[in-house]
């Protein structure tokens, strides 16, 4: 059984937070394929937060087709990302290895990597939009 | 409802039930030599030749007993008022506790009967027993003094209106409380009007809840209060007339026509009343002006106003009037009480938290 | 949807001074209501109200479809636990218990000694003698056990401890989820509401300033920042809830439905605490500059 937590400072709202977490735990193994989510009582319980909110964040879930509620029972995992996480992109990953070979050849730093990969992710994205 | 009230209770109902098992006990352990001392003392007096100094005497003899059960009832309503009428509601209100119970599922009002009137009936027992107790008790002294059982000091001691009185006083101490908000105020405000109402009961009201029997008679030494010979040759006489064991409200001479006089004026120069060898300013009569049995001055002058007409006129309630007299006080308590608590459901209603 | 709580212009007076005024809600069912506002704006007096503590001086109040305190059965409809959780100190914990077993027809006492159980509570403890966490996780039982349909609570955790605070916030929370209780709670630490709450309502100065779904609320309130402009003239469907400005730049709490068509503006999201606090800065002195006297902004095509 996975455990939730909060960040109250992050700016992302809480029922993201939840969404994003169960994502992360599906793509991990650490939420397998038919184990069962926490229910709504446990989590508010456990985090004092508003039961519309883990509502919400379940049905978004089910919503992706990652979780289904089954009806006085609880809501269950229906999908694991690990699959298609990982090991399905090799191509991808290999390159990514080769990029940052090439990268500390350059003499980049591990934190000239990070910046210079994080506002070209975040410019790209911004590029998506507009 | 009755078991919170019970609950929120306990401990007064307790501490009460123990002060009147100590006073039931002392009361029980005396009271049966009381009444023998009593039966043999009037025994010794009534065979020929005995010695009545026992009955005489037997009252001043319990005197303090006697004071003391009389002022146990007394104060008992008193407070009882104070201590369980007097927190009823306020207690609540300064302790914000009434935001706690008023939202449970029983409305203001009915919280309010059951705990006045648990409160109540408990009140009225407490005070009950205790007076009944009292009164078997004393029923020797109260026949064997001075003081008439229907008089206002005992009348509020024996008998039934204890308990009348104690609802009362609950009432009363429930309405202060709810006007007044804090106990302790309330508590002091309940021990002054109650006593204000115990003090004006026998003058203002008492008196009237029965007509007062009327009785006239001739006047004798025995009636003679006052016999004062003043500076200007009158002689003064004041009278008055108790029935044994009434209660007087009030008694004077009349004269042939039935009007008050007070003091009768008769020449004291000349006549059956003359007082030859008298100093002139005599000083201020005190009973002892009346003389001893048999001064032919008094007997001679006491025949002359009595052939002139006059008499003594008595108002008072006659002893056989005490039961009735207890069911009307007893009565009129009540009716206040349950105005007193009319009052406390109509302002519950009204009272901002 | 039914409505928990409705009101229609409700008031009350004391003597010369109006605690609350003018005061139009329609609070909707299965949320759990954050009541915001300063000392002495009228949370208190709203909650009273609500509960059948007081009496209207005008207007009028439906909760749950009925007078408040009318009668056992709407009494029984409402759980209330009121400001620093008052409890009889000289009875135990038992005899509270036995309190709201006997006074409530639908007490659950399976319930209620299981939370005492899980809090820990000793049973023969006379309630004087505990904590105020302590006392106030009692009242929220005595609340919660009578398995009303409305909650209200008035500042429930103002006076505890982080920790207590966060424990009977678990705890309400565990109750909503379990028994799907409407709840409304006042306080004013703006972020114990944020996590609890999906409704807000701000009071200040004894008058509604805005009362909604905090998603709503989120969702058409900005934070609009800019070269200096006289809030005059900004589009009539735009709200100013609060202004600042300084020699070059202008910053607006606005409140829209429709969306920020001038691409002047910078428009940035406004979090909860910050729309709380441009409320309660904003008095009814501020003229609010009806729609009819600025044009709106039309896009042409």
């Amino acid at each position: 059984m996975i455990e939730f937590h909060l960040d109250g400072r992050s700016g992302v709202s809480p029922y993201l937070q939840l969404v994003r977490q169960v994502r992360h735990a599906l793509r991990l193994g650490l939420l397998r394929e038919g184990d069962q989510l926490p229910t709504v009582k446990e989590v508010v319980a456990a985090l004092a937060i508003n039961p519309n909110t883990v509502l919400k964040a379940y049905r978004e879930l089910e919503h992706e087709g990652l979780v289904a509620a089954r009806p006085g029972v609880g809501t269950f995992a229906t999908a694991t990302l690990a699959d298609t996480s990982l090991a399905a992109h090799g191509p991808l990953r290999q390159e990514l290895q080769r990029w940052l070979a090439k990268a500390r050849r350059a003499g980049l730093d591990d934190e000239s990597i990070e910046a210079l990969f994080t506002t070209t992710f975040r410019t790209g994205a911004q590029a998506d939009i507009a | 409802m009755i078991w919170l009230t019970w609950r929120q209770l306990r401990t007064g109902a307790v501490t009460v039930a123990a002060a009147l098992a100590a006073l039931a006990a002392v009361l029980a352990l005396t009271g049966p030599g009381l009444a023998h001392d009593y039966s043999a003392a009037i025994a010794a007096c009534t065979e020929p030749g005995g010695a009545c100094s026992a009955v005489a005497r037997f009252f001043d003899h319990n005197q303090m007993a006697w004071l003391a059960v009389t002022a146990v009832v007394l104060v008992v309503p008193a407070l009882i008022g104070a201590f369980w009428g007097a927190p009823l509601v306020s207690r609540e209100l300064e302790a914000g506790t009434h935001r706690l119970v008023w939202s449970q599922s029983v409305t203001r009002t009915r919280w309010l009967a059951v705990k006045l009137g648990v409160t109540g009936l408990l009140a009225m027992s407490a005070a009950g027993l205790c007076s009944l107790a009292v009164t078997w008790w004393a029923g020797s002294l109260d026949r064997s003094g001075n003081m008439a059982r229907i008089e206002p000091l005992s009348f509020a001691a024996r008998g039934i209106v204890p308990a009348a009185y104690a609802l009362f006083a609950v009432a009363l101490g429930a309405t202060a409380g709810l006007l007044i908000r804090r106990p302790l105020p309330a508590m002091a405000v309940t021990l002054v009007l109650f006593a204000a109402a115990q003090i004006a009961m026998p003058i203002l009201v008492r008196p009237h809840l029965l007509t007062p029997a009327r009785s006239t008679v001739a006047m004798t030494e025995a009636e003679v209060t006052n016999f004062t010979f003043g500076p200007d040759h009158v002689l003064r006489v004041g009278a008055s007339a108790a029935p044994r064991g009434a209660w007087l409200l009030s008694s004077h001479a009349v004269d042939p026509s039935g009007k008050r006089v007070n003091p009768i004026t008769i020449t004291a120069a000349s006549g059956p009343c003359a007082a030859p060898g008298r100093p002139a300013p005599a000083a201020e009569g005190p009973p002892a002006a009346t003389g001893p049995e048999g001064d032919p001055l008094v007997t001679g002058c006491l025949a002359e106003l009595q052939r002139l007409g006059y008499r003594v006129e008595s108002t008072y309630h006659p002893a056989s009037r005490f039961w009735a007299l207890q069911w009307f006080e007893a009565g009129t308590y009540t009716a206040a009480a349950l105005g007193l608590a009319g009052v406390c459901f109509w302002r519950i209603r009204r009272v901002p938290s | 949807m039914t409505a928990v709580v409705r009101t229609e212009g409700l008031g009350k007076r004391y003597g010369r001074v109006w605690a609350l005024s003018d005061c139009t809600l329609d609070i909707p069912a299965g949320r759990v209501v954050g009541l915001v506002g300063p000392n002495g704006a009228g949370k208190t007096t709203l909650l009273n109200l609500a509960v059948g503590m007081l009496t209207p001086t005008s207007g009028t109040i439906e909760v749950l479809g009925g007078r408040p305190g009318a009668s056992p059965a709407q009494l029984a409809k409402v759980g209330y636990v009121a400001q620093s959780a008052p409890s009889y100190a000289g009875l135990s914990v038992e005899d509270h218990l036995q309190l709201g077993a006997r006074l409530n027809p639908g007490w659950d006492d399976t319930l209620a000694r299981g939370r005492i159980r899980r809090l820990g509570l000793d049973l023969s403890h006379r309630a004087g003698k505990l904590s105020g966490g302590q006392r106030a996780q009692l009242a929220l039982t005595l609340g919660v056990a009578k398995r009303p349909e409305l909650l209200i609570l008035d500042e429930p955790v103002a006076s505890l401890d982080p920790l207590a605070r966060r424990e009977f916030l678990q705890d309400l929370m565990e109750a909503v989820a379990e028994q799907g209780l409407s709840v409304v709670l006042s306080s004013h630490l703006v972020s114990d509401l944020e996590r609890v709450c999906d409704y807000l309502i701000v009071l200040v100065a004894s008058q509604v300033q805005v009362a909604g779904d905090i998603e709503d609320l989120m969702s058409t309130h900005h934070r609009l920042t800019g070269p200096r402009r006289d809030p005059a003239r900004l589009p009539g469907d735009q709200r100013v809830i609060s202004a600042s400005h300084t020699d070059r730049q202008s910053t607006f709490l606005v409140r829209t439905d429709a969306p920020i068509l001038d691409p002047s503006w910078n428009v940035g999201h406004v979090g909860l605490e910050d729309l709380v606090l441009a409320y309660m800065g904003h008095t009814t002195a501020d003229p609010p500059a009806g729609p009819t006297e600025r044009p709106k902004l039309e896009v042409q095509r």
